[in-house]
């Protein structure tokens, strides 16, 4: 999701992370959201624990057990190399989640700055890197990743940077939006008055407001750049086979889903409930600081 | 008058952007990668090509002098040669844009179909077990992959039931019983034109699983953005006047506020065609659909750079005009716009 959510600083600064967590726990679909996330986390963290046929699910083939359904040896049924696909969606798991995190976060640690710079100080810096920032919005996020990816060679390094490079443009544009609004408020102009650094008052004063809108901004984008890594490893930019991933699975077992269904459509369905998750969150928070629906 | 300055500056704009998606396209083509060169001649490359290929594109020359030339050859429409059909790659998209608008303007369709009204009745039926369906229907619509949306459809609709065709424009053996006339390259519209019943009802039975498998992206946006408006505008005062006159419930929402409401909902149908631009490339792929998309993803797999380089920059194109075509609607639509 990469529409904007509207700026209200000072709103948003009373809205503690009690009143957040009190709407959460309210919201039954957030709540599930949450309760998802977790469990996918823990998941994560306890692949090795948590995984039947933990090596396989690293890429060990064994083609006794080729294209094998469901059953209660391997719940989720096995692909063409014999591997279990529920170890394998265990093991995806851990790329599925960290390596969209990390996207986010650095497209957040390169974003936010630069837009707080322009925000708060104005004039034909602003223009600059705003007018950069359009350029980068004039291409479908996914289209210029794509190019971008395959500029640099495969690999899941290669794909998230990719990623980075499409998405910081967002978070430059809601802190520059939140800055503009601080610019004239009372704590800036009296840093500014004993002499206070620029660089100072953009990361100490300025950087710390924009933190709230651009969290939600973050969780918003959470579910979609999930997908977007997922597509980048369904058309084979990401990941590289044999390590697991539940993009480049469903890729896999897509010449088989007539007869052996089961090898697309579990790590489909993995992708489908994170990101499910996630926008379940990010719609919620969303909610809370919207003031369009905030009554 | 003001309309005019408005649509003149906004041209201004959308053609400073152009030449920014250029130079950033430039950039990824020509300085991104470690050998350009070597991607330019394919996997094959040998010691002599890369050499040649260096000359040919001038890569030994410094980098103003090389978009110099790239933009020159841009202007011209020539985007190099494909490397896996040796065709040129302007005339390879080209041949493609029909079979990818048809898709497109199918999904779009049926997206703003059941996108606007599910935004406008789950605002007039806040909180209501509508609005709920309505919330469930666009989290879902927005969390669910392209690529996997497609392939349960698949198998619903053609392994289980046995209702749709797995994947293609039309029945392969149509094109000997009923031989279409190309005229514009919609199938739909050749077949209609020229009265092809028989192949307008296959390729019609054709479109709708990739049609909906691109619109359950934007069915979402498109839903929620409709509501969020529509409940911003049914706040404001003179539709508490308008109901405090008597005016009748769905007169207001009808014809008051979903006019105002208009306005946001277009710029998130902008929006989404850069969703399903993207979606495309999985949905073809998907459906064996000989369009844009599926050129591209063999681009990508056959590692033909230069036709890579090509769709980012046409799609981003594409993408930049689309945006202003929303824009000049607006404008058109809602006249406070162009004060602004």
């Amino acid at each position: 999701m990469t529409v904007p959510i509207p700026l209200t600083s000072e709103k948003n600064n009373t809205r503690t992370a009690r009143h957040v967590l009190s709407v959460i726990l309210r919201d039954p679909l957030s709540m599930i959201g949450t309760l998802i996330i977790i469990l996918v986390l823990f998941m994560a963290i306890f692949a090795d624990q948590v995984a039947p046929y933990p090596e396989e699910g690293k890429g060990k083939t064994n083609a006794p057990n080729t294209l094998m359904a469901p059953s209660a040896d391997h719940w989720f049924g096995t692909d063409k190399l014999g591997r279990d696909i529920l170890s394998r969606i265990i093991m995806g798991s851990r790329s599925a989640l960290i390596v969209p995190i990390g996207v986010v976060l650095f497209a957040v640690l390169l974003g936010a700055p630069l837009g707080a710079l322009a925000g708060y100080k104005g004039g034909w810096l602003d223009e600059v890197i705003m007018r950069i920032t359009d350029l980068f919005l004039a291409f479908p996020s996914l289209l210029l990743a794509m190019a971008i990816a395959s500029a640099l060679g495969r690999g899941l390094d290669k794909a998230a940077i990719a990623l980075v490079i499409s998405w910081w443009p967002w978070y430059t544009r809601i802190a520059r939006g939140v800055a503009v609004g601080l610019r004239e408020r009372y704590f800036v102009e009296a840093a500014q008055a004993i002499g206070v650094r620029d660089a100072v008052i953009i990361f100490r004063h300025i950087l710390p407001n924009t933190l709230s809108p651009i969290l939600v901004q973050a969780t918003v984008d959470m579910g979609t750049v999930i997908l977007a890594m997922g597509g980048l490893a369904f058309l084979g930019l990401g990941t590289q086979p044999p390590a697991p991933d539940w993009g480049l699975m469903v890729s896999d077992g897509r010449t088989y889903i007539l007869e052996q269904w089961w090898i697309a459509t579990f790590p489909g369905m993995a992708i489908f409930i994170v990101v499910l998750a996630f926008n379940l969150l990010g719609d919620t928070l969303r909610d809370i600081f919207d003031p369009r629906q905030y009554k | 008058m003001q309309k005019l300055e408005f649509l003149l500056r906004r041209l201004g704009t959308s053609i400073f952007v152009l030449i920014g998606v250029s130079v950033i396209t430039f950039f990824i083509a020509r300085v991104v990668p470690a050998n350009p060169a070597a991607l330019y001649i394919g996997p094959k490359a040998r010691a002599e090509d890369i050499e040649r290929v260096t000359k040919q594109l001038g890569l030994d020359k410094p980098l103003p002098v090389q978009y110099a030339v790239y933009m020159q050859e841009l202007l011209r429409g020539d985007l190099g040669n494909s490397i896996s059909t040796k065709r040129p790659i302007t005339e390879e998209l080209m041949g493609r844009i029909p079979v990818t608008l048809e898709l497109l303007f199918s999904g779009m369709f049926i997206a703003v179909l059941l996108g606007v009204p599910f935004g406008v009745l789950s605002a007039r039926w806040q909180g209501k077990p509508f609005d709920w369906m309505v919330r469930i229907i666009s989290i879902v619509g927005v969390s669910m992959p392209a690529f996997f949306l497609g392939l349960i459809f698949q198998i619903v609709f053609f392994r289980n039931l046995d209702l749709l065709p797995l994947a293609g424009r039309v029945d392969s053996d149509l094109r000997f019983s009923d031989p279409l006339t190309e005229l514009t390259g919609f199938i739909l519209l050749d077949s209609f034109l020229t009265s092809n019943w028989v192949t307008l009802k296959d390729a019609f039975l054709h479109l709708i699983l990739p049609a909906l498998t691109l619109a359950a992206y934007p069915i979402g946006l498109i839903a929620r953005m409709t509501r969020a408006a529509m409940l911003e505008v049914l706040e404001q005062d003179y539709i508490r006047t308008a109901r405090a006159y008597g005016i009748r419930q769905y007169f207001v929402i009808y014809f008051y506020a979903l006019k105002n409401a208009i306005s946001p909902t277009l710029t998130v149908i902008g929006l989404t065609f850069a969703f399903a631009l993207t979606g495309t490339f999985f949905v073809e792929i998907l459906f064996n659909w000989p369009g844009l998309g599926l050129f591209t993803v063999r681009s990508l797999l056959n590692l033909d750079y230069p036709a890579i380089m090509g769709m980012t920059l046409f799609g981003a194109t594409g993408y930049v005009l689309i945006n202003l075509m929303v824009d000049l609607l607006q404008a058109w639509v809602d006249p406070r716009i162009s004060l602004r």
